[in-house]
């Protein structure tokens, strides 16, 4: 079976069923905005969401994570997690699943990060395909995700009366498999899928003034810019963009000692390129002085760096960084003002 | 080649976890820095390149990267040198003989030695860049014969911050390594000279094609050397420095250490001058 159909009505019931299988994370509304929560009730799912404060990214790298697990007197270290358990994340955006194959490229390429890998051997994702913009400040169009490119185990898209569910893997299969309220997709399906995605392509248009090829082009170029330097006048350094975004994985470590001040743990903790004190030596040389110069690096770690480095962006077009800036640096605008600098 | 082996199954289970290991000898050498012998649980070899660094655990205080200041052809051990800069250093410098430490390494890209073989060598060391070129120093020493004329140029604030007096004796006694020191203050015991180390390099015979440059020492110190080797007509290939970032990681994860799209943990710290031109800007301290 390569796609299947489940009616809307019974799509609480299926999730009852996810939720017996594995931990089930899904997003939920929280105030007026969105988060993915481990589900108690099947009721509280949502599936009509403006991208969730943070991205799934919190389940698959956690904002702190046991690394090690240590005694100093005698010395000893010993894995600080035991068993990874099964899990899935339900109603995953395409942009936030483009957020997880950027993650796989950078923790499998050596040395390996076991931490992540034993999570992502036990993660399901079941996305969602957007049918309409979430608000403003997404650019998944220019970015090209605002189409499901792989990367999950199965994707939904809303038809109206049921969702069309593509199968693209075993584990996914076995979710959707010996259930008589799930059934293989008929040719109409087929035909509403297609109609559906055509309907698409009037909704979604490419938010940048120019194709990404371009966008890669300029940022080659861009590196001395005034840009920057507006965009660094109103910055706060406060890291929220960094925390929001799916593909933002550096980190510090950190010891904690247990009342004992013998046995402890070592953590792995999100950090932000933003903090002033980030590329900061003994010594006192800070690489990355400016505001305008880290909020450059974190630019160019969205359209330069990853793409030499793994021929990806780092962009996934969520728009998070945009929404919760309390400064109004908004991405789209900053990618648009070099695009137009270009141009001049 | 065992050792090796032994060292990458420990990083495949979890490049995370130190190994184990013991400090056989510690000795303040300056006011500032102390030295430390580090034996490996084991005995194992580091089997490391010249430049290479390891990341030295204390539990309950982090983590930190530390320039490994002695050749893969001392057996047995390995050297560190360690400036009292901060938290973590403050507490690895109360530590002595006996005591143990976590270690992780060796990681980054050294010295590039096989390429090296065959020419001659000037050494330009400022302040504390001296501790990961003993390494190379002592490398060369005792592989004498697979390198062409070398030279040594050290420089430091004042005499009393040189380190590894005793030694740098020894290669000067060693007439087959010219050595040249300068100090920017002089005190009234000193003797030699008196400037900063770019002073020194005009004053230098090479035949630059056949020559590697190696500087190592604090970020402004490199603009002004290098100038001064590519006077000398040094091939931008075959200037070599070492870059100090902040690191938590090694692994080229956790982006402290990002110079634009480089890992220097995992693509230095060791450049040529012919990689530092393809940064754009931050590889040195820029005022915002």
């Amino acid at each position: 079976m390569k796609y299947a159909t489940l009616n809307k009505k019974d799509l609480n019931k299926w999730l009852e069923h996810l939720k017996k299988s594995a931990k089930l994370y899904a997003p939920r509304k929280k105030e007026n905005l969105f988060v993915f929560r481990p589900v108690k009730d099947v009721g509280d799912v949502v599936l009509e969401y403006v991208p969730t404060i943070l991205p799934p990214k919190k389940y698959y790298f956690p904002q702190k994570e046991k690394l090690l697990k240590f005694k100093i007197e005698p010395f000893q270290t010993a894995k600080a997690i035991e068993g990874f358990e099964d899990f899935i994340l339900f109603g995953v955006h395409t942009c936030d699943i483009a957020g997880i194959q950027c993650m796989d490229v950078v923790f499998r390429d050596g040395p390996e990060d076991p931490n992540y890998l034993n999570r992502k051997d036990k993660m399901i994702i079941i996305g969602i395909e957007c049918l309409r913009y979430c608000d403003k400040y997404a650019n998944c169009a220019s970015m090209g995700n605002h189409v499901p490119r792989g990367g999950y185990d199965l994707m939904m898209v809303d038809l109206g009366e049921k969702f069309i569910i593509h199968i693209n893997s075993e584990k996914g299969e076995k979710l959707v498999s010996k259930l008589d309220y799930i059934k293989e997709a008929a040719e109409a399906d087929m035909n509403a899928l297609e109609r559906c995605r055509e309907a698409k392509k009037k909704v979604f248009k490419e938010e940048f003034i120019g194709p990404l090829g371009k966008v890669y082009g300029v940022f080659d170029k861009s590196f001395g810019s005034d840009v920057w330097k507006d965009v660094g006048k109103k910055c706060v350094a406060c890291g929220n963009c960094t925390a929001v975004c799916p593909t933002c994985y550096c980190f510090d470590t950190q010891d904690d000692l247990e009342l004992s001040l013998n046995d402890g743990i070592r953590y792995r903790i999100w950090n932000s390129c933003q903090m002033d004190d980030f590329a900061k030596v003994a010594g006192g040389e800070d690489f990355r002085k400016g505001r305008d110069t880290r909020q450059r690096h974190r630019y160019y770690r969205k359209f330069k760096y990853p793409v030499d480095k793994f021929n990806r962006y780092f962009c996934t077009g969520c728009g998070r960084c945009t929404r919760t800036c309390m400064a109004g640096i908004n991405l789209v605008e900053t990618v648009n003002s070099l695009l137009s600098q270009e141009t001049l | 080649m065992l050792d090796r082996e032994i060292l990458l199954e420990k990083m495949r289970t979890s490049p995370y976890r130190p190994m184990k290991a013991k400090i056989i000898e510690a000795e303040m050498v300056t006011e500032k820095e102390k030295f430390f012998r580090i034996q490996l649980e084991d005995k194992i070899n580091l089997g490391h390149t010249p430049g290479q660094f390891v990341m030295v655990s204390i539990f309950g205080y982090g983590e930190a990267p530390i320039s490994i200041c002695s050749s893969p052809t001392d057996k047995g051990y390995f050297d560190l040198t360690v400036r009292n800069a901060g938290v973590f250093t403050n507490k690895l410098h109360t530590l002595g003989k006996g005591d143990i430490l976590g270690i992780r390494g060796p990681f980054g890209k050294g010295f590039p030695i096989d390429n090296m073989f065959g020419y001659d060598l000037v050494i330009v060391a400022g302040g504390l860049g001296i501790v990961p070129l003993r390494s190379l120093i002592r490398y060369v020493m005792h592989n004498r014969n697979d390198f062409g004329d070398v030279q040594i140029l050290l420089g430091c604030k004042s005499p009393k911050e040189f380190l590894f007096e005793e030694e740098t004796k020894e290669w000067m006694k060693r007439s087959e390594i010219k050595l040249n020191c300068t100090v920017d203050r002089a005190d009234p015991d000193w003797k030699g000279n008196v400037g900063l180390i770019t002073t020194l390099i005009p004053g230098v015979d090479i035949n630059p094609s056949r020559t590697y440059g190696v500087v190592v020492g604090p970020p402004i110190m490199y603009k002004f050397v290098i100038v001064k080797l590519l006077e000398k007509k040094i091939p931008d290939h075959q200037i070599i420095v070492s870059l100090e970032r902040r690191m938590r990681c090694g692994l080229g994860k956790c982006g402290h250490c990002q110079i634009e799209g480089v890992y220097v943990c995992q693509s230095g710290p060791v450049f040529t001058y012919a990689d530092l031109k393809n940064f754009k800007g931050e590889c040195h301290e820029k005022a915002s």
